[in-house]
């Protein structure tokens, strides 16, 4: 087997994938659930409770109120306590919902047994129609709405689907796992999207460094017209620009999308999402997520339901070690850091970071010495050291056409310097900068 | 509850820093030194230890008490100024001279410019080329190896290349070519020349480590050895009786040095591969011009110094290529 | 030899001429017109350069001045009303005259009202961390003291009080530009009207979060009690989003309100010490 991976930039942080191998644990509903109404991007979605109501697991408590925007479903059973500002990972307060849980009530047309169902009759059209409904999104971290990416829009044709399962974040084994466990719904959920597409063919590319998924997902997928593509393990493979280039040596154009040149990207985790979801009419109530980190007794993979605080997840799993100076929702490349443990879990949630005091903090910052370390590892082809520059002297104008808006803030340049500069925190406030005057522009 | 710390991503940091990356060149340079000072005895230990010390000395001095911010005199940046300026100079050269050339590099080649990481111009070159304006003779007086015991009573004579501009006013490379040290002596720096630059196998070992660690990447010095020996290549094939062989001109005088320390020094080198090729072709093309057409036998530090003054433009108007520009279906 | 300096001497002059005449023709050809006036203006300007007038630096604003039919939009806060009066002496015009200002900051949230929950390690900008979060004190509205707008004074007129981690503003030094306006993320900075002795008094707080919600985080947040609204027979004060907020141009400065607050959140500055002293008390009321 022939190993694939993108060509330009890159870095290999070390992987300490501490959890890899552990089985998936169910853990049960949180005693009181907090449900933010946009966990998406997009548009919030419009709250349908009211303080007082009863619901059931898998309800619609809040409703898209666009294309770009999705339907949220009740993760629990109980009465809603409050609808109301809550906080969310960032500290600042978004509208949530807040439900009282009191016992654990299904409504009834979710099929809650573990058979399999496979061959699905159902036309094209009421996949995508069922992959809306049940409020799917990217579960790769960008939790963009899954039905979008399904349209594909006019004067334009898909001729692939790539499954992404290299998740090249260090320490994140959620997709892992459920390569692993649910590899059978996992295949059946990427036929449905194929179908969804209207595409003939499927692959599914997954890094080296979980040679036992590789395996496992040829052995099932044998036959089919999904194939399986192996990749050298490289940071970051896992952002979809990167992934097309490595499998199919396609380039995304710049300030376009994988649709552009006919490939569309959906992660493992949102594949079996999507066969809940049609199969089994089951919303996305719950995702699998990594609780790791080196001061943690027994890192693992837990089914969580969306709401459940991030309290109450470290709790069940063995509390917060006393060293934990850092918690971050995520991986350590592209992970936000919390700034208290009183935050639900979301469906973007792949993992929570616990960080111990010795490696939170940064390094001093030194004067940079140009040695090219940044642009060598960039992966889009970007200079980070002349935007740092640029956006520290807010000379936003000349980021545009450095090409700052292509930036995926995968942090590889921030990784890589020797001295330590924040390149993506400048990267990043100048993309904000960049982003308002085009929209001005627009405007006009 | 503990306070927790918050910061934007990445979380993840490399083990890489400022004096790793130092001291990663002066492991490299370890082989070159031990070569120099085999073959020049006392003398190189005196002008190097001296030019070290002085290098952080000054930059402590300067940083302290000019600038008034925190020193940063132990981050192995100085004391690489300083290994590399002793190693371009000769190994019986007067200590004070030394003094006056590492004030030069730190003073003049690195502290005006607001200190490392702004410099323009490489500070080791800097200090170089200003002793070589400034003593002439004490610069050009090269020590024969394999005096041990001898600093500045040694005894002295021409290099190679000196030999050369020397003799073909005269006289043809054929009847020169005896009188210059062997290949195999040139290899390993068995030859007059700067305490540090004499032997090319020394080099090529640092450069090799460096790449292995990434410390510097194949594009400047392949590139200035590669233009060196086509355009001399091309010259000694026109006529060798006018113009010496390539080998020669690779194993002879400060191209080594250069090539592999000099010009790949990050702050003053172009930052994108594609930059970093032409800067590479041009300092070869300028120190084949000097050497064979100018008036000094070397041409080396002026060649770096010339492209280290043209990098910025380079870095401005020499683009990595951007990901996505281009669509390729295949 | 004293050819040779003869005809040193000949060419010399003869180059200089020469030069000299195309010159002459050529600063003719190419002469541009100018109406002196902006000189003069430009020369009444505060030459600061600072943009507060909203043009990239005195020379534009000059030449606007001279050509605009209207100033309605067109001061210059550095040299305020006299600055103006002289230019307006200069073009034989009516100056508009506006009330100085002063920028005050907003918020006080010292660490011993509004303690610090988190460490922020970033990049030391407020602008970077009030993209990435609520700030260390956990108000989402509150002052981040990362001194953005100290960094963009052009008059050393801010600075950081090290001891409530907030910007200071002196009053003396401030020329009203309004950079540290334009810079704080958060909009804590406002230009307030200049009162005798520089007297200020003012809601020191821009929450809008429900009161409970931000007395959680700070002591001396404005909870939107509307108990100043009520006591103020001016009409200075309105309540919007949960705060409230004091008209600078209505305010007549009676202090009234700087007793009622609940919370403490009206600040009265530079005001002789009251005769009878009488402390504020804290967290009396609260509304839920």
């Amino acid at each position: 087997m022939s190993l694939k991976t993108f060509s330009r930039g890159g870095v290999h942080p070390p992987e300490h994938k501490l959890s890899a191998g552990s089985k998936i644990i169910e853990l049960p509903p949180p005693e009181v659930a907090v449900i933010p109404v946009s966990q998406h991007l997009g548009a919030p979605a419009k709250v349908l409770v009211n303080r007082g109501d009863q619901v059931k697991v898998g309800q619609l408590i809040a409703e898209s109120s666009g294309f770009v925007s999705t339907n949220i479903h009740s993760s629990v059973s109980g009465k809603v306590l409050k609808v109301d500002q809550f906080m969310d990972s960032s500290g600042y307060r978004k509208m949530a919902v807040q439900i009282q849980v009191e016992g654990d009530q299904w409504i009834e047309t979710i099929d809650r047994s573990d058979d399999l169902v496979r061959n699905s009759v159902l036309p094209a059209e009421d996949i995508r129609k069922k992959i809306l409904e049940a409020g799917i999104v990217g579960l790769g971290g960008a939790t963009f709405p899954s039905h979008v990416k399904l349209m594909v829009p006019q004067g334009k044709t898909a001729e692939c689907l790539i499954i992404n399962g290299v998740e090249c974040e260090p320490y994140l084994t959620a997709d892992h796992a459920l390569m692993m466990e649910r590899t059978e719904e996992l295949f059946s959920g990427i036929q449905l999207l194929m179908k969804g597409l209207g595409v003939e063919k499927a692959i599914v590319g997954i890094e080296n460094n979980k040679p036992d998924a590789i395996e496992r997902m040829k052995d099932i997928t044998k036959g089919s017209n999904v194939s399986v593509q192996g990749l050298k393990v490289k940071y970051p493979q896992g952002g979809e620009k990167q992934l097309v280039k490595a499998i199919l040596k396609r380039e995304v154009p710049s300030g376009g999308l994988p649709i552009d040149v006919g490939v569309v990207v959906f992660n493992v985790g949102t594949a079996h999402a999507v066969y809940e979801a049609v199969m089994k009419n089951r919303p996305l109530i719950d995702r699998v997520v990594t609780v790791t980190g080196k001061g943690l007794e027994k890192p693992s993979n837990f089914l969580v339901r969306v709401g459940t605080p991030v309290s109450s997840l470290i709790e069940k799993t063995g509390g917060l070690p006393e060293q934990t100076a850092k918690v971050i929702n995520g991986g350590p490349m592209m992970g936000k850091a919390l700034s208290t443990l009183d935050v639900p879990v979301v469906k973007g949630s792949s993992g929570i970071l616990l960080v111990d005091e010795n490696e939170a903090r940064r390094k001093e910052v030194k004067p940079c010495i140009r040695c090219t370390k940044c642009v060598t590892v960039c992966p889009m082809g970007l200079e980070p050291y002349l935007l740092m520059t640029l956006s520290e002297k807010s000379l936003f104008e000349r980021m545009e056409p450095e090409k700052v808006m292509d930036c995926i803030e995968c942090g590889s340049c921030s990784y890589t310097c020797p001295c330590s500069r924040p390149l993506l925190d400048y990267i990043r406030l100048g993309k904000a900068e960049v982003g308002k005057i085009m929209r001005a522009r627009k405007a006009v | 509850m503990n306070k927790f710390i918050v910061s934007p991503s990445p979380h993840a940091y490399t083990d890489e820093s400022v004096p790793k990356l130092m001291y990663g060149v002066i492991i490299s340079l370890l082989p070159a030194l031990a070569v120099s000072v085999y073959f020049f005895g006392i003398g190189m230990i005196i002008v190097s230890s001296v030019s070290v010390a002085s290098c952080i000395l000054f930059e402590y001095l300067i940083q302290r008490y000019m600038m008034k911010v925190k020193p940063t005199h132990l981050d192995g940046s100085a004391l690489l100024t300083g290994l590399l300026l002793a190693f371009c100079l000769p190994a019986n050269i007067p200590f004070w001279i030394v003094m006056i050339g590492a004030l030069a590099a730190v003073g003049i080649g690195k502290m005006t410019f607001g200190g490392l990481g702004n410099n323009i111009f490489n500070p080791a070159l800097v200090g170089r080329v200003f002793l070589f304006i400034s003593f002439p003779v004490a610069m050009t007086a090269w020590p024969e190896p394999g005096q041990w015991m001898h600093y500045t009573d040694a005894v002295t004579g021409a290099t190679p290349l000196g030999l050369m501009k020397e003799g073909l006013a005269n006289r043809t490379v054929g009847e020169i070519m005896p009188e210059v040290p062997s290949f195999l002596h040139l290899l390993v720096g068995k030859s007059m020349g700067s305490a540090g630059e004499v032997s090319a196998l020394a080099l090529l070992l640092g450069m090799f480590y460096m790449m292995y660690r990434k410390i510097i990447s194949w594009h400047i010095p392949l590139t200035i050895l590669a233009t060196v020996a086509i355009f001399t290549g091309i010259l000694w094939l026109a006529n060798p009786d006018r113009f010496a062989d390539p080998l020669f001109h690779l194993l002879t005088g400060g191209l080594m040095l250069g090539a592999i320390y000099m010009a790949t020094d990050y702050v003053t080198s172009p930052m994108t591969s594609k930059g970093m090729i032409i800067y590479g072709v041009g300092i070869g093309i300028v120190t084949v011009l000097i050497r064979v057409f100018g008036a000094y036998p070397e041409g080396v530090q002026f060649a770096i110094l010339i492209f280290n003054g043209f990098t910025p433009l380079i870095n401005k108007f020499v683009k990595p290529k951007r990901f996505g520009k281009e669509v390729k279906h295949g | 030899m004293s050819q040779i300096i003869i005809y040193t001497i000949i060419t010399l002059v003869a180059i200089g001429a020469t030069a000299a005449i195309i010159l002459y023709f050529v600063a003719q050809k190419f002469k541009v017109y100018e109406d002196p006036r902006i000189d003069e203006v430009e020369e009444a300007l505060p030459a600061a350069n600072c943009g507060g007038c909203g043009f990239p630096g005195c020379r534009n604003f000059a030449e606007t001045l001279v050509k605009s039919e209207s100033w309605d939009d067109l001061f210059c806060p550095v040299g305020g009303n006299e600055t103006m009066s002289n230019v307006a002496g200069i073009l034989g015009r009516e100056a508009i005259e506006q009330a100085p200002t002063v920028a005050v900051v907003r918020c006080n949230g010292t660490p011993e009202f509004r303690p610090r929950v988190t460490q922020y390690d970033g990049a030391p900008t407020c602008a970077i961390a009030h993209s990435l979060y609520s700030g260390e004190g956990g108000c989402p509205f509150g002052c981040l003291g990362l001194a953005d707008c100290v960094v963009v004074c052009d008059f050393d007129a801010i600075h950081m009080d090290p001891d409530t981690d907030l910007p200071v503003v002196i009053d003396d030094k401030c020329t009203a530009c309004g950079a540290c306006v334009e810079a704080c993320p958060r909009d804590i900075i406002e230009l307030r009207k200049k009162n005798k002795k520089d007297r200020k008094i003012f809601v020191s707080c821009i929450n809008e979060e429900k009161g409970a919600v931000a007395k959680k985080n700070c002591s001396v947040a404005c909870i939107g009690c509307s108990k100043c609204f009520k006591v103020c027979k001016y009409d200075a004060i309105t309540m919007e989003n949960n705060k409230a907020f004091i008209d600078s141009e209505k305010c007549v400065l009676c202090r009234k309100c700087v007793l009622e607050c609940p919370t403490s959140a009206i600040l009265e500055l530079n005001f002789p010490p009251p005769r009878k002293k009488e402390p504020v008390e804290a967290s009396e009321t609260e509304t839920n």
